[in-house]
């Protein structure tokens, strides 16, 4: 038996503006965590908000795990207001991973977060970086505030590629924008993407045509994040054909190939 | 030592917790979180003769200390069940409740039939509020008459004890309880989830892909109490309760109306240990109130 974490007590928790990331004491969950999965974490002690919500690990040092997040409802909006000293209870860590390169070698790695969905991409930088692997990562948002770790993760010696729609930090436009022009001159050997779901579409479509292989992280309601209830699905090309497929159990992470981005009915 | 085994007559369970369907997978995908010889019963996800595709994204939404699922019960179907699941299950000894669902009369014929040489399988579960394609969509648990005939069928093809799962989303759910009784049901179980459905004010558009779903969960209790108190005053035959349990407390609620036995669904979602946490907290509350058997809970309710 395996997976539950008794809960945990917050060591850190940081804020920029809408976005928060919590450091939590985890360490049977940070021990066995890879890059690409995610944890479910109770928001409230009660049963309003009933469900957990899922997280994608953001970083894991050994004996804590971090979790990013923005907040956009009732559940986020408690779990921003979570303490130093307080508990927060954690089951995982669920689901399968980014797969990563096998050996070191030339091709980059190119990592696309758009807003929050950089929250996933942080801990597979620092892996694949332990992995000698030349590392770029793309990080699009609406404004300069949606970027509340471009300066950390240049800190940490992390090409990087800003965008804003504003133009307030970096190029102005779309990170698709950018990428689209970056991608002939960057040669990378494959791309790692997490954000809106417009913008997944767009790099899935690049990747396809150019083609490169290229793996999202995807987001969804859900139920248990164990893979009984069946409601967190997306259409996923199969050996059977399209199925409803469960982003918790057989995601987050797809391979571009198999995704359907056009029709979900 | 408190006595918590249950005695449904056609069936004795090591304890009055049930795993309810539609909420545990196919009983392996929680292993790894719990014990399944620790439960009384488990019944697995519903099980069509096909597999199943089930309803389009966003299948989820929440309310108020509740949630509304539109799965559509997809599924594997009963031939890859019977290939690649039961084999993984036969280790276990606890009674395993297969959920039987169709898409007309027949199909839950067909899904019993292919069934009944499994020895390991100890009781179906009829989900007679599965939409009829023959009849416009109505399920049978809507009329009595369609609750007989259903359960009449399943019982003459079937070779094992027949519970049927009643549907909330009816005006008179004791006639209903009572065609299947008297169509040969050897329990019932309720409630099913309450149909309902949640509308985004921003986006103008409902939560949820398929516009209507179940709705489950605490919020849902007091009225599935209700239902098993009303159900179980004029049944013979066992009742397995349940809706919105959460906790030990919650359960013995449902054995003081009148269930023999519980069944513990949504609760998993949010706690994959539930169902033994709860089997704990009942031995609690029969500790502490000098309770030597749980079956003498069921149908304690004091009234005067």
């Amino acid at each position: 038996m395996g997976l539950l974490e008794k809960p945990g007590q917050v060591v850190e928790h940081e804020t920029w503006g809408d976005y928060h990331r919590l450091t939590v004491f985890a360490p049977a969950i940070a021990s066995k965590a890879r890059p690409g999965q995610f944890v479910m974490a109770r928001v409230s002690s009660h049963y309003d908000p009933l469900l957990r919500r899922p997280f994608s690990l953001h970083d894991c040092d050994g004996e804590k795990v971090k979790i990013f997040f923005k907040v956009i409802g009732q559940g986020t909006a408690l779990l921003a207001q979570k303490k130093p000293g307080e508990e927060v209870d954690l089951l995982g860590p669920l689901g399968n991973g980014f797969s990563l390169p096998a050996a070191p070698g030339a091709a980059a790695s190119i990592l696309v977060g758009g807003g929050r969905g950089i929250a996933p991409l942080r801990f597979l930088a620092q892996k694949l970086r332990k992995l000698e692997q030349k590392v770029i990562i793309f990080y699009g948002g609406k404004t300069r505030h949606d970027l509340p770790l471009a300066q950390e993760l240049a800190a940490e010696g992390f090409e990087l590629r800003l965008t804003t729609e504003d133009g307030s930090l970096g190029f102005k436009g779309l990170v698709t924008e950018l990428l689209a022009t970056e991608l002939p001159k960057l040669k990378p050997g494959r791309l790692y993407v997490c954000g809106p779901e417009a913008m997944m579409h767009r790099i899935a479509e690049m990747s396809k045509a150019y083609p490169l292989p290229a793996e999202f992280s995807l987001e969804a309601r859900m139920g248990c994040g164990f893979g009984v209830c069946y409601g967190c699905v997306w259409p996923i090309q199969r050996t059977s054909g399209v199925e409803f497929t469960r982003i918790c159990q057989e995601g987050p992470v797809f391979s571009g190939e198999v995704i359907v981005w056009e029709k979900k009915s | 030592m408190t006595d918590l085994t249950c005695d449904l007559g056609f069936l004795r369970l090591r304890n009055p917790v049930i795993a309810a369907s539609g909420t545990f997978g196919y009983g392996l995908e929680m292993e790894p979180y719990l014990d399944l010889e620790a439960l009384g019963a488990y019944v697995v996800k519903g099980l069509y003769l096909h597999p199943r595709r089930g309803n389009p994204p966003p299948r989820l939404a929440e309310a108020p200390s509740g949630l509304i699922n539109a799965i559509g019960l997809q599924g594997i179907g009963v031939e890859a069940f019977i290939l690649s699941v039961l084999p993984r299950l036969q280790k276990y000894r606890t009674p395993l409740i297969v959920n039987v669902c169709g898409e007309t009369e027949e199909e839950y014929a067909a899904v019993i039939e292919r069934l009944n040489p499994e020895k390991i399988i100890a009781a179906y579960e009829l989900n007679i509020s599965c939409p009829n394609v023959k009849q416009n969509g109505l399920c049978p648990a809507l009329s009595a008459e369609a609750t007989y005939r259903v359960v009449k069928l399943a019982k003459r093809v079937s070779q094992k004890p027949i519970i049927t799962k009643l549907s909330p989303n009816v005006t008179d759910i004791v006639s209903i309880a009572l065609a299947a009784e008297e169509a040969g049901s050897e329990a019932v179980s309720l409630s099913n989830t309450f149909l309902a459905m949640a509308v985004d004010p921003e986006t103008r558009r409902p939560r949820l892909a398929n516009i209507f779903g179940g709705l489950s969960g605490p919020a849902i209790k007091p009225i599935a109490l209700r239902l098993v108190f009303q159900v179980a005053q004029r049944l013979k035959i066992p009742v397995i309760g349940g809706g919105g349990i959460m906790s030990g407390r919650d359960a013995v609620e449902f054995l003081l109306v009148g269930a023999k036995a519980v069944q513990v669904g949504t609760a998993t979602l949010i706690d994959p240990q539930a169902t033994v946490r709860i089997i704990n907290e009942i031995r609690d509350y029969c500790v502490s109130h000098q309770v030597e058997r749980v079956s003498d809970l069921s149908g304690g309710l004091i009234l005067e």
